[in-house]
């Protein structure tokens, strides 16, 4: 940005070219349109965050349908991806024509639904019986009318823990006994004291934006079904007692500096993961791929899998829709519709264990046998899919993400001694209520 | 003696045959149309240029500026004044400013007068000379990008090559993110890396041109080298100076790849770090436009930010100009 001040006048002249050459493009791209009219070769383009699991299901689509190709965009975090998803439904260009809308921006995009396909015009409706009652309900518009998007994955939780830690520590390593240490937060909180005692130079987890949306999950779930925002978007950040005992439960882990102040997913906390930086984290079944992706051979056979202090809940799970703005609205929706299958999901969970939101791949061997070999052969299908079966799904209001990133904010702020403890609940409210505006 | 080019101009210039009276007005006309009209038609692609690419986005954002829009949620009313009068009484605008021109502040002072220093050095006579003048530009070529990513990994805390070479001189290691002095200390250098030289080559450029006599009547005089640098050089830079003050200025003001790849550590890289201690006003505005979907709001911001650059090159140039005036 500070270049611009000083070269404009030749980025003037850049962009004046750059015009020109797409307009020299764009004549080239002709021939292509008239291909697909006669139902020529189609390129499809699949927007996608973290870690999906398609790859595997993209060269099964392009053999089974000549004349597809796929290309995979994908960015590694959820925060770098929204301004560009934005960006592209905004302007009316530039998406991809599948794109993947996460729970906490699917609020979002549903005030914008005339910009993307009734999925019901493509033969939706017949697939619902293949979804989860409610994850297929969150994809549909307040009305009934409009099927946005069709649910990918949901992510029952899990906590992964580093195995090989827990036996440097003198804890138990086995996942059983593992997940008898800590049935509640407070019990975690102690074994996560007892760990660090012994073992200075590892954090004991990660920081404090897993365990606040974990917490603020599970106890939305059992409280009233909604987190910072009611059914109605108003925001009851400090009126929810669900948020409050959550926000506590993870203020406890800061203010005792358990925690190494990370997010996950951004480059710290990939480095993080081949340093021993942190002993556990919160395990949506996603976070399995995004943990085996980042920390590579490196930390093959030290993690594995034990269930969740705290009862039941989910984190995060996706969508997938189709823009309006696709030139090719029948081949990009039925491409949506072989990866959100109950075949492509069970392929997905095979190769990133993203966990099937459909009720068909949940009962499929392929899920509820599997193992993951990554973390110490942990019996992943059946660990998530018990926790699946007592899921209670959260509303998420359009402004979630924001009031969130404002939140963990300020609890990194009080782990890295910025803000008292005594103060946090203050600050949180306000730091909510300005990013509500 | 010269030899004298000019064509020789014996007896009376050759008279012009009189031109016949019909077509005699309208090609008077068009000569003094070409007269008056010609210079602005050939400066004139530039001030188009800047009109589709600068007139044009900065009456759009005014319009923008004038609406509670969202990108993400389609929204788009027209709210008059409101989002600046939300702006004067908005703490975390005003946090952004401090950090803008704090960091400003840290990187520009130390930039222009190590660039001068520089830039004294590389006038003497040398071997190499231009090899040294070349690797002076050279930070300036490398991506910005590029440069951010390495020192955000120099500046780490725990295992960054800063801290330990702090460490090693048996100091606390610093925590860059985290404390706002610091992160500025931190974004500053980098920012300095990219631009002393090119300001140390503007200023060469200009130390060039002041006559050598004047250096030689000095030394006659007993001046030394530095009296000669404070009080020659120096005072006759000082347009160049105004130049490069006001160049930094609109820079520094507009400061956003650094410390965007600085705060890589966050979730949302637009915040600044936790407590928003390095998130300058560009920052703000992109936060405000995409990641919060304000887009109205974030125009706001970019129009205070416009303001605030012509304010800060005024009192520059007025600084400046009191101290010694230009010439």
């Amino acid at each position: 940005m500070r270049d611009l001040g000083r070269i404009r006048p030749r980025i003037a002249v850049l962009a004046t070219l750059a015009t020109l050459l797409a307009g020299a493009a764009a004549c080239g791209g002709d021939g292509d349109k008239k291909d697909d009219a006669a139902g020529g070769p189609v390129t499809l383009t699949v927007d996608v965050f973290g870690e999906f699991g398609y790859d595997q299901l993209y060269k099964q689509y392009e053999a089974s349908h000549p004349g597809v190709t796929i290309k995979q965009r994908k960015v590694s975090t959820l925060d770098d991806y929204k301004p560009r998803i934005q960006q592209w439904i905004a302007t009316g260009s530039g998406a991809g024509d599948v794109v993947a809308l996460e729970e906490g921006i699917l609020a979002t995009y549903m005030q914008q639904k005339s910009k993307f396909l009734n999925l019901f015009d493509y033969g939706g409706k017949a697939l619902e019986s293949n979804f989860l009652p409610w994850k297929w309900q969150m994809g549909v518009t307040a009305d009934g009318k409009q099927l946005v998007g069709l649910g990918t994955d949901i992510g029952p939780l899990g906590m992964c823990y580093r195995k090989d830690l827990f036996a440097k520590a003198g804890l138990p390593t086995d996942r059983d006994e593992v997940s008898k240490l800590w049935p509640t937060w407070d019990a975690f909180f102690q074994t996560g004291q007892k760990f660090q005692a012994k073992e200075s130079k590892t954090k004991w987890l990660d920081g404090p934006s897993a365990i606040l949306r974990t917490t603020v999950l599970q106890e939305s779930g059992k409280g009233a079904g909604y987190s910072y925002f009611d059914k109605n978007n108003n925001l009851v950040f400090d009126t929810n007692p669900a948020i409050k005992t959550a926000f506590d439960t993870s203020l406890k882990f800061e203010q005792a500096k358990l925690t190494g102040d990370m997010q996950i997913f951004t480059p710290p906390w990939q480095t993080a993961l081949k340093r021993d930086t942190f002993a556990t984290v919160p395990c949506p079944s996603w976070m399995l791929g995004g943990i085996s992706e980042f920390s590579g051979d490196y930390g093959k056979g030290k993690w594995d899998v034990a269930s969740v202090p705290g009862g039941s809940g989910y984190w995060g799970g996706s969508w997938l829709a189709v823009p309006k703005q696709t030139k090719h609205p029948k081949e990009a929706a039925e491409l949506a519709k072989f990866l959100t299958s109950p075949q492509g999901q069970v392929g997905a969970f095979k190769d990133k264990d993203t966990f099937p939101s459909s009720t068909v791949a949940e009962k499929d061997p392929a899920v509820t046998g599997a193992t993951s070999a990554y973390f110490n052969n942990a019996p992943t299908g059946k660990i998530f899919g018990d926790m699946a079966a007592q899921v209670k799904p959260v509303y998420l209001g359009p402004k979630n993400e924001d009031v969130r990133q404002a939140v963990e904010n300020v609890l990194i702020a009080v782990g890295q001694g910025k803000i008292p403890a005594d103060q946090a609940w203050a600050k949180a409210v306000d730091a909510a209520k300005k990013a509500a505006r | 003696m010269a030899l004298d080019l000019h064509p020789a101009r014996d007896g009376a210039p050759p008279t012009a045959k009189p031109p016949s009276p019909k077509g005699r007005g309208a090609r008077r006309r068009l000569a003094r149309l070409d007269l008056k009209a010609a210079p602005y038609l050939f400066i004139s692609p530039f001030y188009l240029v800047f009109l589709i690419f600068g007139g044009f986005p900065l009456v759009y954002t005014l319009w923008v500026s004038l609406h509670t829009w969202g990108l993400s949620s389609g929204e788009r009313t027209f709210t008059g004044w409101d989002n600046y009068s939300y702006l004067l009484g908005d703490g975390e605008f005003w946090h952004a400013v401090v950090n803008t021109i704090g960091i400003f502040a840290v990187s520009t002072v130390p930039q222009l007068l190590l660039a001068l220093m520089v830039a004294g050095a590389l006038d003497r006579k040398m071997r190499g000379a231009t090899l040294m003048r070349i690797g002076m530009v050279a930070p300036l070529i490398t991506s910005t990008a590029a440069v951010a990513i390495v020192f955000t990994q120099l500046f780490d805390k725990d295992f960054g090559f800063v801290n330990w070479a702090i460490g090693g001189l048996g100091f606390d290691h610093i925590a860059w993110q985290e404390s706002r002095g610091w992160s500025w200390v931190a974004i500053s250098t980098m920012v300095d890396w990219r631009w002393t030289g090119y300001n140390a080559l503007i200023y060469l450029a200009a130390m060039q041109a002041i006559p050598r006599d004047l250096y030689e009547a000095a030394a006659i005089d007993g001046a030394s080298r530095l009296r000669q640098f404070w009080q020659i050089t120096v005072p006759l830079l000082r347009p160049t100076i105004i130049f490069t003050i006001i160049v930094s200025t609109i820079g520094g003001l507009q400061l956003f790849t650094e410390p965007v790849l600085f705060g890589s550590g966050s979730a949302n890289r637009m915040d600044g770090g936790a407590l928003h201690q390095f998130q300058t006003i560009t920052m703000y505005m992109y936060d405000n436009a995409f990641t919060d979907d304000r887009y109205g709001y974030g125009a706001a911001v970019a129009w205070a930010l416009f303001l605030l650059i012509i304010v800060f090159s005024l009192v520059n140039f007025a600084f400046v100009r009191r101290t010694g005036g230009t010439k």
